[in-house]
């Protein structure tokens, strides 16, 4: 099906001079958001551990946990592309599925750094940068994209540090959007909960249980039958990012295929002989 | 009154605000209470008030090794461990631009490392005597944002979310344990007596703070210890993974 072509009539030019930063660009959700806001006439800077292969995006090696790494990547934006429009807190790790008695402190910390702390600090980061957009125009404009997780809606999918974590992620969003609204910053912040995504989160799942057993299951395991590619997350990331959704702020943007709808049969995952 | 009959809590946070007023109900309904705190002076007093069914243990939420030395002592004071709640918090004050990391983790670890380790080192205690109940204090600033409240607000979160995996894991184990959040708005306590001395426009402290509350007042720490109460007990045994609201109509 013509989704690029589809893609193009639709948003076309409807981002063009305008800046995102996207974290953990390089993967995932990440490069096809990247995909999605270049796509719509975007500059997209590609922050990420790993460099990024043919990311659609200038990539800046970037550590979202490090302050030194945020004022490092502002300060490069802001020189090399100018302004600021568009944050993507999309950088994140599961921390494996240890539950409350099998998780280590060192464990919890990683996972709150990565996923907590480094949103927190993308945030604040972007903040600033937004602030100095477009001198003469309204004093600060954007949008703040932050990814939680089914897992920050509802326990079930992952294990106890990640699910924290992203509890952690959907309310700071709304503390930042309503600050942001108070402040007259015409900056909006929101978080989306995506379910299962295809990317390489579950790769050690894939190797576990092998990745059609495991995708089959994961598939079932979503109302609307399918696990989401990352380019569904995407398209709620680029609209969000775009101004089609101005009055959208604070809000949680589940798209999970209907998961955290319903009711939620809980079975364990047997893997076939 | 006998609701907690030979039911043994620990309370972090027992020496004050809330965890205090539930301590006192755990010993009127015929349970132990152990009061866990780092305010020794506060703490040794208000066990020495409740008598031979207290016992004080000193605790900083943030230390895994205190906590599995406060459970223990728990077991050899009063032979097992029936009942937790995580109370120990700080209420902190900052937006997304004025908070530092230093703070943000700072808040984070005592609202949300301190929880996880509680239900972490409460648990086998729990599995020994055959079942169990963990009471989590959230707030209302884990189900709605505030502009003033950042680092708050995302640790609350982090309670909330990690509440229903406690639920769910000891449900999948078979334990017999339940774990539960509450979710409190602003309780006349020590935590928010900075706030209520500081004007918000023309108005004091207290009086925004009440007037925030469809009911027009501020909660009593023992209107939340009620519902913890009835969280603690059996008679809540069907509830698991659930928040409860405890806010004058805050969030309504």
């Amino acid at each position: 099906m013509g989704a690029a072509r589809y893609g193009h009539v639709r948003m076309s030019g409807e981002l063009s001079g305008q800046v995102a930063i996207v974290t953990g660009g390089a993967s995932g959700i990440g490069a096809a958001t990247t995909a999605l806001l270049a796509d719509a006439g975007a500059t997209v800077v590609v922050a990420d551990l790993n460099a990024a292969k043919d990311a659609g995006g200038r990539f800046v090696q970037h550590d979202v946990t490090t302050e030194e790494s945020w004022q490092a990547l502002l300060a490069d934006v802001l020189k090399r592309e100018g302004r600021l429009d568009i944050m993507v807190n999309n950088a994140g790790i599961s921390g494996g599925a240890g539950s409350v008695e099998s998780t280590d402190v060192a464990t919890w910390q990683r996972v709150q750094a990565v996923n907590s702390e480094g949103v927190f600090l993308g945030c604040k980061y972007a903040i600033r940068g937004m602030k100095r957009t477009a001198p003469g125009k309204p004093d600060a404009k954007g949008s703040i994209i932050n990814l939680s997780s089914v897992a920050g809606l509802q326990a079930g999918a992952g294990g106890i540090a990640y699910t924290a974590s992203k509890g952690a992620v959907r309310l700071l969003s709304k503390s930042v959007a309503l600050y942001c609204a108070e402040q007259k910053y015409a900056i909006r912040c929101n978080s989306v909960h995506p379910g299962g995504v295809d990317t390489p989160i579950f790769d050690p799942l894939w190797q576990m249980v092998g990745r059609e057993p495991g995708k089959a299951f994961l598939d079932a395991r979503h109302p609307i039958g399918h696990m989401a590619t990352p380019r569904e997350i995407g398209e709620v990331i680029l609209w969000l990012a775009s101004d089609r959704s101005s009055f959208v702020t604070g809000a949680e943007i589940a798209a999970d295929g209907g998961i955290t709808t319903g009711l939620m049969r809980r079975q364990p995952f047997v893997a076939p002989r | 009154m006998s609701r907690l009959a030979d039911k043994v809590v620990l309370l972090s946070g027992g020496a004050s605000g809330i965890g205090a007023a539930t301590a006192r109900l755990v010993v009127r309904e015929g349970g132990k209470a152990v009061l866990a705190d780092r305010d020794e002076a506060k703490g040794r007093a208000l066990a020495a008030e409740l008598g031979d069914a207290a016992l004080f243990v000193p605790l900083d939420v943030t230390d895994e090794a205190a906590w599995n030395k406060a459970v223990a002592a728990t077991v050899e004071a009063f032979g097992g461990l029936h009942g937790l709640l995580n109370a120990a918090g700080v209420g902190v004050r900052n937006s997304i631009e004025d908070c530092s990391l230093a703070e943000y983790r700072r808040v984070n670890d005592i609202n949300g490392l301190g929880t996880f380790l509680g239900c972490k080192a409460a648990i086998p205690a729990m599995k020994s005597v055959g079942s169990g109940s963990i009471v989590n204090i959230s707030s209302v600033l884990g189900l709605r944002g505030a502009s003033y409240a950042m680092a708050y607000c995302a640790s609350k979160g982090a309670v909330r979310l990690l509440t229903k995996h406690v639920a769910l894991h000891c449900a999948q184990m078979k334990y017999n344990i339940r774990c539960n959040s509450v979710h409190p708005g602003y309780i006349d306590t020590p935590m928010i007596a900075p706030r209520l001395d500081q004007p918000v426009g023309n108005m004091s402290g207290r009086q925004w703070l009440e007037e925030l509350h469809p009911l027009g007042r501020l909660g009593r720490a023992d209107e939340v210890a009620n519902m913890i109460l009835f969280l603690l007990s059996d008679e809540s045994s069907f509830s698991t993974g659930a928040e409860f609201i405890c806010d004058g109509g805050l969030t309504a």
